[in-house]
């Protein structure tokens, strides 16, 4: 199968991998997949003042969809609001990477691990989690 | 040096120079039909034919006439499964394989599960052998065929044929090989090793795609299948169809140039393996699948913990390998062959094989190292699994959204 140039880019030149300290108040981590599936993504976002999320990392363990499709959500991550990144669907993923069919769930897991990483922030931030769409996959 | 590095041989080989060359007049001057016996074309075709099935048979110590010439080994399986069914329906329904075969096999057994055949699934030890003693429990008056494949596409190893076929003997049923991986490679001798039946493919030794052969006893016991393809009688009453002259004369040359060279070849394709894999094997947490010493001399397969092997073969684009993991097929069902070992899915979904060839060298293998380390410390670079296993988090404990 080929991989889009987008696909092969952020696989040749992940942006933003690294950790962020799970512990800081001001960190959300999100962990979603399983190595059984051949899948496991961590996301992690630093939020600053008016609910900005400053910074944005990740580690994937996966195929070289997967680990566009988390370098990419890093890269938007940044500079948004948390409201603005929970508007980020798996469909933006699939269609700026051109992922085909058989790739999609890799979009899906990436927009479960930002979904993860909010609800992580708010829970420690007194906040309730936010209930999510349990998305077919 | 050419780029990519081929090293997945046990899914084709290149065709040799050698065989081409011999094939060629067979598609231009001496294109008659091997069936024609009222002129010299058809007398030229045959007589390519009747060399080649000479040289076939010389390679697996039998007779010419218990070659029987097939389109692969996919349709040696069929023919020699279905066909020993439906010939040997009265004396019972049982057929005994393994769950590591070929799909080839495992698919005609299901197939045939259909039309009132009782199969039998041996399970394999961990180092993908199977045990003895539960194959001799599982035969049973009405056991026909024991089907068990010689060496192992996926992890190599070689099953223990002579103790094998003589079990079947001794309860009165036939034994069937699929050596689609093993002929050419290693000694192969189908009166040493007490095979009635046994399927072959050119392609995986350096011949034509294409064609390939069943081998078909003829003496003590002498075995009848039934045709699964019907027409003008060819291949005495087998496999009706025109011969692919030019394919199976590449078929015979293959097997002479095989014969010719496997003492040689097979030391030197070990050592470059046993090199390949005893480096990549210094790597952390890597792990070498499969029995190594009951082995085929050309592969290794080895899974990288803690990496995806998907997105490996992409960080290893100038080396042409293959994985146990199948993120791309509609089931993500990691290979079924190294899962039967008793492989954890994120293993088998960590493994590569690399199948070494008549035309690698030295050269490619000190490449394929380089490049293998380099991917999979990238790889691991980017693995939350690996940064978590180095903290001493133990994985299994963690509960994973499994989606």
């Amino acid at each position: 199968m080929a991989y889009s140039e987008k696909v092969i880019d952020h696989y040749n030149n992940p942006r933003n991998v690294g950790t962020l300290n799970k512990d800081s108040k001001f960190v959300g981590t999100g962990l979603v997949g399983a190595p059984e599936c051949g899948d496991v993504m961590r996301l992690q976002i630093e939020v600053g003042e008016d609910n900005v999320i400053t910074d944005a990392k990740f580690k994937t363990f996966g195929c070289g969809s997967a680990i566009a499709s988390s370098s990419l959500a890093t890269e938007w991550l940044k500079g948004k609001t948390i409201d603005e990144a929970l508007s980020i669907d798996n469909m933006d993923i699939v269609e700026e990477l051109a992922l085909p069919p058989v790739k999609i769930h890799c979009s899906v897991l990436a927009e479960d691990a930002i979904k993860s990483a909010i609800n992580d922030y708010r829970v420690k931030n007194g906040l309730e989690a936010i209930v999510l769409e349990k998305s077919h996959h | 040096m050419k780029q990519p590095i081929y090293l997945d041989n046990n899914a084709t080989t290149p065709l040799d120079p050698r065989v081409l060359e011999a094939m060629l007049p067979y598609f231009t001057e001496k294109f008659g039909n091997a069936a024609s016996r009222n002129h010299a074309f058809g007398w030229v075709a045959e007589e390519g034919v009747d060399y080649a099935r000479e040289q076939v048979a010389k390679l697996i110590g039998c007779t010419d006439k218990e070659i029987i010439f097939t389109s692969g080994a996919t349709e040696a399986d069929n023919l020699a499964i279905k066909g020993v069914f439906e010939m040997y329906r009265e004396k019972g329904n049982h057929i005994i394989t393994a769950v590591t075969e070929h799909k080839a096999v495992l698919d005609t057994c299901k197939h045939l599960e259909k039309n009132g055949a009782r199969v039998t699934y041996l399970g394999v030890k961990e180092d993908g052998l199977i045990d003895l003693a539960e194959l001799e429990a599982a035969m049973t008056p009405e056991t026909i065929l024991v089907s068990i494949m010689y060496g192992n596409n996926e992890i190599g190893v070689i099953q223990p044929i002579r103790e094998i076929s003589a079990i079947a003997h001794k309860h009165g049923a036939l034994f069937m090989t699929d050596a689609t991986q093993a002929v050419g490679k290693i000694p192969v001798d189908v009166n040493a090793d007490g095979i009635d039946l046994m399927a072959f493919s050119a392609h995986k030794m350096y011949g034509p795609k294409g064609v390939g052969a069943l081998y078909v006893r003829r003496k003590n016991p002498r075995v009848k299948v039934t045709s699964q393809m019907d027409g003008g009688g060819h291949e005495r009453g087998m496999r009706s169809g025109t011969l692919n002259v030019p394919g199976i004369v590449g078929l015979g040359k293959a097997c002479e140039l095989c014969r010719l060279e496997m003492d040689s070849e097979a030391k030197r394709l070990s050592g470059l393996r046993d090199r390949l894999e005893s480096t990549l094997n210094k790597m952390e947490e890597s792990y070498v699948n499969g029995n190594t010493e009951h082995r085929l001399p050309h592969v290794a397969n080895i899974s990288f913990k803690y990496v995806e092997g998907e997105g490996l073969m992409m960080a290893m684009s100038d080396l042409a390998v293959s994985s146990g993991s199948a993120c791309t097929s509609a089931s993500l069902e990691p290979s079924y062959v190294l899962k039967s070992l008793g492989l954890s899915d994120d293993l088998a979904h960590s493994s590569i094989r690399y199948g070494l060839g008549r035309f690698t060298t030295e050269e490619d293998i000190d490449h394929a190292i380089e490049i293998t380390q380099k991917a999979v410390n990238h790889l691991r670079e980017l693995s939350p699994l690996w940064e978590m296993f180095k903290e001493g988090i133990d994985l299994s404990k963690i509960e994973w959204a499994e989606h």
